[in-house]
């Protein structure tokens, strides 16, 4: 039992993360029908960001919870510019292309920012300063730590806002606008480009987060980090549907808690013959049996017919 | 008439020249040149399969390269120590093409009702799921030997006509990736001719019907769900030989051969050439098979002649420059370097 609740613990908090970067694929999706493949590398600049002002600010002097706060600041701030950059360079331009070719584009940004980040902090393992002092609770036979608990509240406000500034702001009605129909939405007074470019600035924002929150909870980044994260947040986001908020934040913490559990169960369940190291495959494998059942992701409007 | 087939047969004969002598040209730079024209030439291969899938069907496969692996590995198989097998090529391409074809299937019968971008997150998934399979089988019983690989796989031969090594054929020694490349370019002639005449072929048509509307091509009659399923196959198919040619080739394989990123090459490759049209797929394999490597050769060097040593790791710089020109050439033409007349009118009609 305890290990049930302890695998449900460690999936919802890894889920959490997911969710917000699901949340920045599901954004653009929404808007622009487009996958922005880049978006993982989005994610591991902001980790790597975070890493180097918040360890230098430390080893300037500064005290570590203000040098994390700088930190996490400096890389939204980064991830933000960076978003709109990826706007303005790959996607903008393409608006009109074949459906194809921004998904090229993408492609190329994200070969092009691993590669920089590679240049930048080196292909070694980086560790991440630990920003939070180590506690540990216990509830009934489970351990957590002060992190996972930051990283679910933290992420379940973040979605909070999100969803109020989608549903109750100006910039959210114009966002749902465009997501229906840009066209009309743009005779209607609505300013599309900057919709898009603001869909792109928060999706990124969102990934900073969950960059700095997957750093602080592994204590370690790397260059290549964004690539399988952006995958699995991508997959939760389909899974929920994607272009649907509500279904990326479930969908990563639905994600989150079945690879847990997955992890923890599946030498029991086949008898010692696959071990946890097909973590990753449970992913894959439920997004394909939840799209043979329901098409559309769980919950998820139709979307276009073509590749 | 007589004037145009007499330039055609022209055409065909220098080409044929071209194709003949370009191995020895390239040996002139070193045979690591002409390991790097087999690649391309590979690419080709591996384009022209996938180009059936996204090209003519118009169904968005980001798995792709987990066909090749599924050639590569019966090859690897089949035919090497690790389980004591050494099948003639007659017996095992047949069995790594039908494999990934059965595969195809087996992902393709499910899954070919989703649209667009849930069908390429559901292969690229797929692809996955192989790869961490043939990364993990090693234990409890040894098939796949892990992430180490299988080594010492045996080179494709006829009788007793081995591809690997320095064999003199009429007074000329034709080194091991020499002899591959004669192999490569006959396999590639054959494909290019499956897919032109399947473009036009009442197949294909009807791949083109689903691409442009599905719904459409149901109404009129298409087996919409078998048609996008022999697509499906047949790339898969070709995936699979084009999987034991390499495995043979490279007398080893791994599974990080077959990364995410071997299939988004593959994918760059059809989309950045022009999809759905012939010569620009093929143009789109060469250009991207070759360019890394050409920068590979030039990045250093040009460093040290500009700023007098090295500044940058070269092979980060290449990546770059590789990503670089993805986002430039889509950016500035965004139908591929060469796209079919169709739809090159399509497009200006579209802007219009």
């Amino acid at each position: 039992m305890d290990i049930l609740l302890q695998q449900i613990i460690n999936g919802l908090v890894q889920g959490s993360i997911y969710a917000l970067v699901a949340l920045g694929y599901t954004m653009v999706y929404g808007i622009m029908g487009l996958i922005n493949f880049a978006h993982g590398e989005v994610v591991m600049i902001g980790t790597l960001v975070s890493i180097t002002v918040a360890g230098s600010l430390i080893e300037a002097g500064m005290p570590v919870s203000l040098a994390g706060m700088a930190g996490l600041s400096a890389s939204v701030l980064a991830c933000m510019a960076l978003g709109w950059g990826l706007e303005r360079i790959a996607y903008r331009p393409l608006r009109n292309a074949p459906r194809l070719t921004p998904l090229i584009t993408a492609i190329g940004m994200s070969i092009v920012l691993q590669n920089l980040a590679m240049m930048i902090w080196g292909r070694n393992y980086l560790t991440f300063p630990s920003f939070l002092p180590k506690i540990d609770f216990e509830l009934a036979g489970a351990n957590f730590t002060a992190i996972q608990v930051i990283i679910v509240v933290v992420s379940a406000t973040t979605m909070g806002g999100l969803l109020l500034l989608v549903y109750r702001t100006k910039l959210g009605m114009a966002m749902r606008a465009t997501a229906q129909n840009p066209a009309v939405a743009s005779l209607m007074g609505v300013n599309i480009n900057r919709v898009i470019a603001a869909a792109f600035v928060i999706g990124s924002a969102l990934g900073a987060l969950a960059g700095v929150m997957v750093g602080s909870y592994y204590e370690i980044a790397h260059y290549q980090m964004g690539f399988m994260l952006g995958l699995k947040a991508f997959t939760a986001a389909v899974l929920g549907g994607i272009g649907n908020l509500a279904g990326a934040m479930l969908g990563g913490v639905l994600l989150g808690i079945i690879e847990a559990l997955g992890a923890g169960y599946i030498g029991d369940l086949t008898g010692g013959f696959l071990g946890s190291n097909y973590q990753d495959i449970f992913a894959f494998v439920v997004l394909i049996v939840v799209l043979m059942f329901k098409p559309s992701g769980l919950f998820g409007e139709k979307t276009g017919d073509r590749a | 008439m007589t004037s145009r087939f007499f330039r055609s047969a022209v055409g065909i004969g220098l080409l044929a020249v071209a194709l003949i002598a370009l191995p020895f040209v390239a040996a002139l730079g070193g045979q690591a040149w002409v390991r790097i024209l087999d690649f391309a030439i590979l690419y080709i291969f591996l384009a022209l399969g996938l180009n059936i899938v996204v090209g003519f069907a118009g169904l968005l496969d980001l798995g792709y390269i987990a066909f090749y692996a599924v050639g590569a590995y019966t090859w690897a198989l089949l035919a090497s120590p690790h389980f004591g097998l050494h099948l003639p090529i007659w017996v095992i391409l047949p069995i790594g093409a039908s494999l990934a074809c059965l595969a195809g299937v087996v992902l393709g019968s499910p899954t070919l009702k989703l649209r667009g971008d849930y069908l390429a997150i559901v292969t690229l998934g797929f692809g996955e799921i192989v790869r961490i399979f043939l990364n993990n089988l090693n234990a409890p019983i040894n098939i796949t030997n892990g992430p180490q690989g299988i080594t010492l796989i045996d080179p494709v031969a006829f009788g007793s006509f081995k591809f690997s090594g320095t064999t003199q054929i009429f007074g000329l020694a034709l080194s091991g990736p020499q002899k591959y490349y004669y192999l490569l370019v006959t396999l590639a002639i054959l494909v290019v001719v499956i897919n032109l005449r399947l473009q036009h072929s009442r197949i294909g048509r009807a791949w083109q019907a689903i691409r442009e509307d599905e719904v459409a091509a149901k109404a009129v009659g298409i087996n919409t769900r078998n048609i996008k399923l022999l697509a499906f196959a047949m790339g898969a198919s070709f995936g699979g030989i084009a999987g034991g040619i390499f495995s043979a080739m490279q007398g080893f394989v791994s599974p990080e051969s077959f990364s995410l990123i071997e299939s988004i090459m593959v994918l760059s490759m059809v989309v950045l050439g022009g999809m759905g049209h012939i010569p620009g797929v093929i143009l789109g394999a060469v250009l991207l098979s070759i360019l890394p490597e050409a920068l590979r050769y030039g990045i250093g060097p040009l460093q040290t002649a500009v700023f007098g040593k090295m500044l940058v790791d070269p092979e980060s710089l290449r990546m770059l420059a590789f990503g670089l020109a993805l986002v430039l050439v889509m950016r500035f033409k965004p139908a591929g370097l060469w796209p079919s007349p169709t739809r090159q009118r399509e497009l200006a009609e579209a802007k219009s």
